[in-house]
């Protein structure tokens, strides 16, 4: 048992220009937990998760994560080499369309083994190993290693992309929309593909989605967001079952007439 | 001499003072590409400007020049640029390796082993190692900054699988004093070793792409390899047709209308030597 969260975000906020993307939110994340960030178009979900990352400078606020290496490390304050060496190894970011997660001219291959590379693993075997491995545990043909993710359908690019991020073991994976572009039953089975390997790997997982059915599948607390605002924040089932709020009870609603 | 007259070896004496200044930072930091205010010299760009004007900062009234491109002294490029700096800085040319003080080149690092004292001057294209892998120049400086090369073996592991070995035969990557990814110009990968530890001082000069950097003598330099694949570089199976060398980086040469072909040395003045000393085939 640790008695800490894995992550704290305290009042962090993101401006551009006079706009509050994200708006003094504050949240926990234990480890091993899947927390949901739901919210319609332009709420600032993936702001907030972008500015977690370090991919935008947040305004305010802090954001205390338990690092492996550094122990207790303030994100907003932490120098860029460590910030970097964290995000090549203890993190991972799952992009909603994985040609901003790839590399898209080198070999599927290449792509598993790249991180393992940064990370300093210098057997070619070894990393071949891993990458085949790694391949076959996202359910694709290992024999397709040395083609080039160009080649690969929408869903099976998508399966590339969190076995690269993957394939470090990292503790914390920022996923925003990970099944938004694809056919409803491709989705289904990346689904099933994520939920495993998050029990299996005991990630801690905050995962952007407006799909709450991909939310309570996969998550067991939900942020709800609106305007840069967390409005109700809870146990997946209650915000689900219950919601408290007017504009999470409209989220809730408008799923159920869709 | 013509009647237009120049100041010593071409360059201006503030032109050259940056260019050293750029020099002296290049030798602290061995492999940091250096930015400098590349100027224009009396020569088409891509013809190694860089390295003329490597060359014009560092050149003495008393040093002996030589000048090699692809390991010859006797190219059009070759000659024309020991002839210029004959002309404006009035200093003797040579051929001969060992009796050079400053030697520019383009492609080849000589046969003959440098000594203590030398300065070897590199044309350089292409200075960035990281730039077929990462397009945005901010993010390659950002890169070599933080000393993040796992994409430089990216590139490596896609050609042992591909071809079973790695089969980058020039401008193979060095790390250098196992700090900085360098790039070591369009060398063949078979000089590469001649820079690991050499007594010479380095120096790569890219005109277009605007930097300087410098290997120090006595300086680590190796080979990006893998622990299961090291760095073995490639050379022709043959012996050069001229004088034997079997040890020599060898180029392979059309020598009739039918297509027969034959391999000599790439460098012309350790072939010359060779035979000079008695032994030809
Ligand atoms: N780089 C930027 N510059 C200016 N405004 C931005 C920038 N990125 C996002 N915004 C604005 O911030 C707000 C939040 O955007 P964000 O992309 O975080 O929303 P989202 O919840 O992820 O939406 P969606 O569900 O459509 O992906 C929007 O009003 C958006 O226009
Ligand atoms: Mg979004
Ligand atoms: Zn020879």
């Amino acid at each position: 048992m640790t008695e800490t969260p894995l992550l704290r975000v305290r009042n962090l906020s993101v401006r551009f220009g006079a706009l509050a993307a994200v708006d003094g939110v504050s949240f926990d994340l234990w480890s091993g937990e899947v927390v949901a960030l739901v919210g319609e178009s332009g709420s600032g979900k993936t702001t907030l998760l972008r500015s977690i990352h370090g991919f935008i400078p947040p305004t305010a606020g802090s954001i205390l994560y338990r690092s492996d290496r550094f122990g207790e490390v303030e994100l907003t304050h932490l120098d860029e080499p460590r910030r970097r060496l964290l995000a090549r190894t203890e993190w991972g970011f799952v992009h909603q369309n994985p040609r901003d997660g790839l590399r898209l001219s080198h070999s599927a291959g290449a792509n598993v083994g790249e991180r393992l590379m940064g990370a300093g693993a210098r057997h070619w075997g070894t990393i071949r190993a891993q990458a085949l491995a790694w391949l076959d545990r996202v359910e694709i043909d290992p024999g397709r290693i040395d083609d080039l993710p160009r080649t690969f359908s929408g869903g099976m690019q998508q399966r590339l992309q969190i076995a690269r991020v993957l394939v470090t073991k990292p503790r914390l994976v920022l996923m925003d929309e990970p099944t938004g572009g694809l056919d409803v039953s491709v989705q289904a089975r990346l689904l099933d593909l994520l939920r495993r390997l998050v029990a299996e790997l005991g990630l801690s997982v905050i995962l952007v989605t407006h799909d709450l059915g991909v939310a309570r599948l996969l998550a067991q607390r939900i942020l709800v967001m609106q305007r840069g605002r967390v409005v109700e924040a809870g146990l997946t089932d209650q915000v689900l079952d219950d919601p408290q709020h007017p504009y999470s009870q409209l989220l809730v609603s408008s799923v159920l007439v869709a | 001499m013509n009647a237009i007259s120049y100041n010593f070896a071409y360059l201006d004496e503030q032109t050259k003072r940056e260019i050293r200044r750029a020099l002296l930072k290049a030798l602290a930091i061995p492999g940091h590409q250096v930015p400098f205010a590349s100027r224009e010299m009396p020569l088409a760009r891509g013809w190694g400007t860089g390295g003329m004007q490597v060359t014009a900062a560092v050149i003495g009234r008393d040093d002996v020049l030589k000048v090699i491109d692809q390991g010859a002294d006797d190219t059009t490029n070759a000659v024309s640029i020991r002839q210029f700096f004959g002309r404006v800085a009035g200093v003797r040319t040579t051929t001969r390796t060992e009796e050079a003080t400053l030697i520019q080149t383009r492609h080849r690092i000589p046969e003959t082993p440098l000594r203590p004292g030398q300065i070897m001057v590199y044309q350089v294209p292409q200075p960035e190692p990281l730039w077929r892998l990462e397009p945005s120049r901010a993010e390659t400086r950002r890169l070599h900054a933080l000393a993040e090369y796992g994409i430089m073996h990216v590139k490596l592991y896609e050609d042992i699988a591909r071809h079973g070995r790695i089969t980058l035969a020039y401008d193979y990557p060095v790390l250098v004093h196992g700090r900085y990814v360098m790039s070591p110009s369009p060398i063949p990968a078979f000089d590469n070793p001649k820079l690991h530890r050499s007594p010479a001082i380095h120096l790569f000069g890219a005109g277009r792409e605007k930097r300087i950097y410098a290997v120090p003598p006595y300086t680590d330099v190796v080979s990006l390899a893998f622990e299961d694949h090291p760095f073995r570089p490639w050379k022709a199976e043959a012996a050069c047709a001229l004088c034997g060398s079997t040890d020599t980086y060898l180029d392979e040469i059309v020598i009739d209308d039918r297509g027969t072909r034959r391999y000599v040395c790439s460098d012309t003045d350790w072939c010359e030597r060779r035979r000079a000393q008695g032994r030809p085939v």
